[in-house]
């Protein structure tokens, strides 16, 4: 049986993340996995985590956005979410999810800008 | 005995003498608001009403008969509304023609039963146009307050672009829950449409900030943070300061200047973007 999985795509010491399909507990499971798996192999130093296709947030999710920047600063990688949806953020914010760890940028273009910006000689 | 004469009848044939009587009476009962109106337009509107009764009056009980009348009414009602007549006052426009009307039906019948008969019928047919003439007026004043209402907030919460990249957002008037959402609303919306990375919230406008006005605002500032933007409030005044240190209320991280300008130098310096004087 082949498991649905969110493609993880690298760019230098980048990974990008973009998630296009509705997000389920299962699948945020499995990115956590594929994730940390290849930040670990890759030694990437930055994570970008596009979610502009994301429309419904609950809390689970929220605490999944958390726990991947938690993850990855641990694994020495900054996470940015970037593209975040006004109505996401009314909700995130609503459930008490102002996710205070995590760095967020409007687009994909300023998320890159900041990682580069903050990594040493990317 | 003289034949049958039917109300229609003894209203095109008295047309003259009501119209005018009628015209007198309105204008006796506008006093000194007769400025509202011209006395042609009041004549033309007039003369137009009593036509369109009489035709409608012989159309008999059918419904089609009377609609072009009760859409004259309607239309007439709806232009008083906005001209800024009271609602009495668009009654009177009505309920005035009673007597005019009375007359001429005294001196076409001689049979009392009969008059009797047909003051009731006019009776009835005015007091409907009366009340019809009441209600479209008071729905155009309730359409006229709705639209204001959503003008007041439209024009309450404008967001505006100061530079690339930079949005301010001037507050004016009390924070409530149902404004911090539109306010939010429109403030995120415009983030994303312009990807603006600073949003200046001005609260020189607000005239009270307490621990609930305080909170909308620092939703605010977390959700435009989770869409990539940093805010910056500008517009304290001191009294407001004081308040927010006496009311217990931790703006956090938030970034607070005195002034939309210090605001805004702060935004530029961000964005590595300086102001300089130019050598003459």
């Amino acid at each position: 049986m082949s498991v649905e999985r969110i493609p993880i795509l690298k760019m230098g010491s980048i990974l990008l993340v973009s998630i296009q399909v509705d997000m389920h507990d299962q699948l945020a499971l499995q990115l956590q996995d594929d994730l940390t798996a290849r930040i670990a192999s890759t030694g990437a130093r930055g994570v970008l985590l596009d979610i502009s296709s994301l429309e419904i947030v609950d809390s689970f999710i929220g605490r999944m956005l958390s726990n991947i920047a938690g993850m990855s600063r641990v694994l020495d990688a900054e996470t940015v979410v970037v593209g975040m949806r006004p109505a996401v953020a009314i909700t995130l914010v609503e459930l008490g999810l102002s996710l205070p760890g995590i760095r967020t940028a409007v687009n994909v273009e300023k998320g890159i800008e900041l990682l580069t910006g903050r990594l040493p000689s990317a | 005995m003289p034949p049958e004469v039917t109300l229609p009848q003894i209203i095109s044939a008295n047309e003259r003498a009501i119209l005018d009587d009628w015209l007198r009476l309105q204008q006796e009962a506008a006093g000194g608001r007769r400025g509202l109106i011209k006395d042609e337009t009041l004549k033309s509107q007039s003369a137009e009403f009593l036509s369109l009764l009489a035709g409608a009056m012989t159309g008999g009980d059918r419904s089609a008969a009377w609609a072009p009348l009760n859409e004259f009414l309607t239309e007439l009602s709806r232009a008083r509304a906005v001209l800024g007549f009271s609602s009495s006052e668009t009654a009177t426009f009505i309920f005035s023609l009673k007597q005019p009307l009375f007359q001429a039906l005294r001196k076409s019948h001689t049979d009392p039963a009969k008059l009797a008969d047909d003051i009731w019928a006019t009776t009835q047919v005015l007091d409907r146009l009366g009340l019809q003439t009441t209600e479209s007026f008071i729905t155009t004043r309730e359409q006229m307050i709705n639209r204001q209402q959503q003008e007041m907030m439209e024009l309450s919460t404008p967001v505006v672009q100061l530079w690339a990249g930079i949005l301010a957002l001037p507050l004016i008037g009390t924070l409530d829950s149902a404004r911090t959402q539109v306010v939010m609303e429109n403030l995120l919306q415009r983030i994303v449409d312009t990807g603006s990375a600073i949003a200046i919230l001005d609260i020189t406008g607000v005239p009270t900030v307490d621990t609930l006005v305080a909170q909308h605002l620092l939703k605010t500032v977390a959700a435009a943070r989770l869409m990539g933007a940093d805010c910056i409030i500008s517009g304290i005044r001191p009294q407001i300061a004081q308040t927010i240190v006496h009311l217990g209320v931790e703006l956090g991280s938030v970034t607070t200047k005195a002034t939309l300008a210090d605001a805004f130098a702060v935004a530029l310096s961000r964005l590595n973007l300086s102001i300089e004087q130019r050598a003459r």
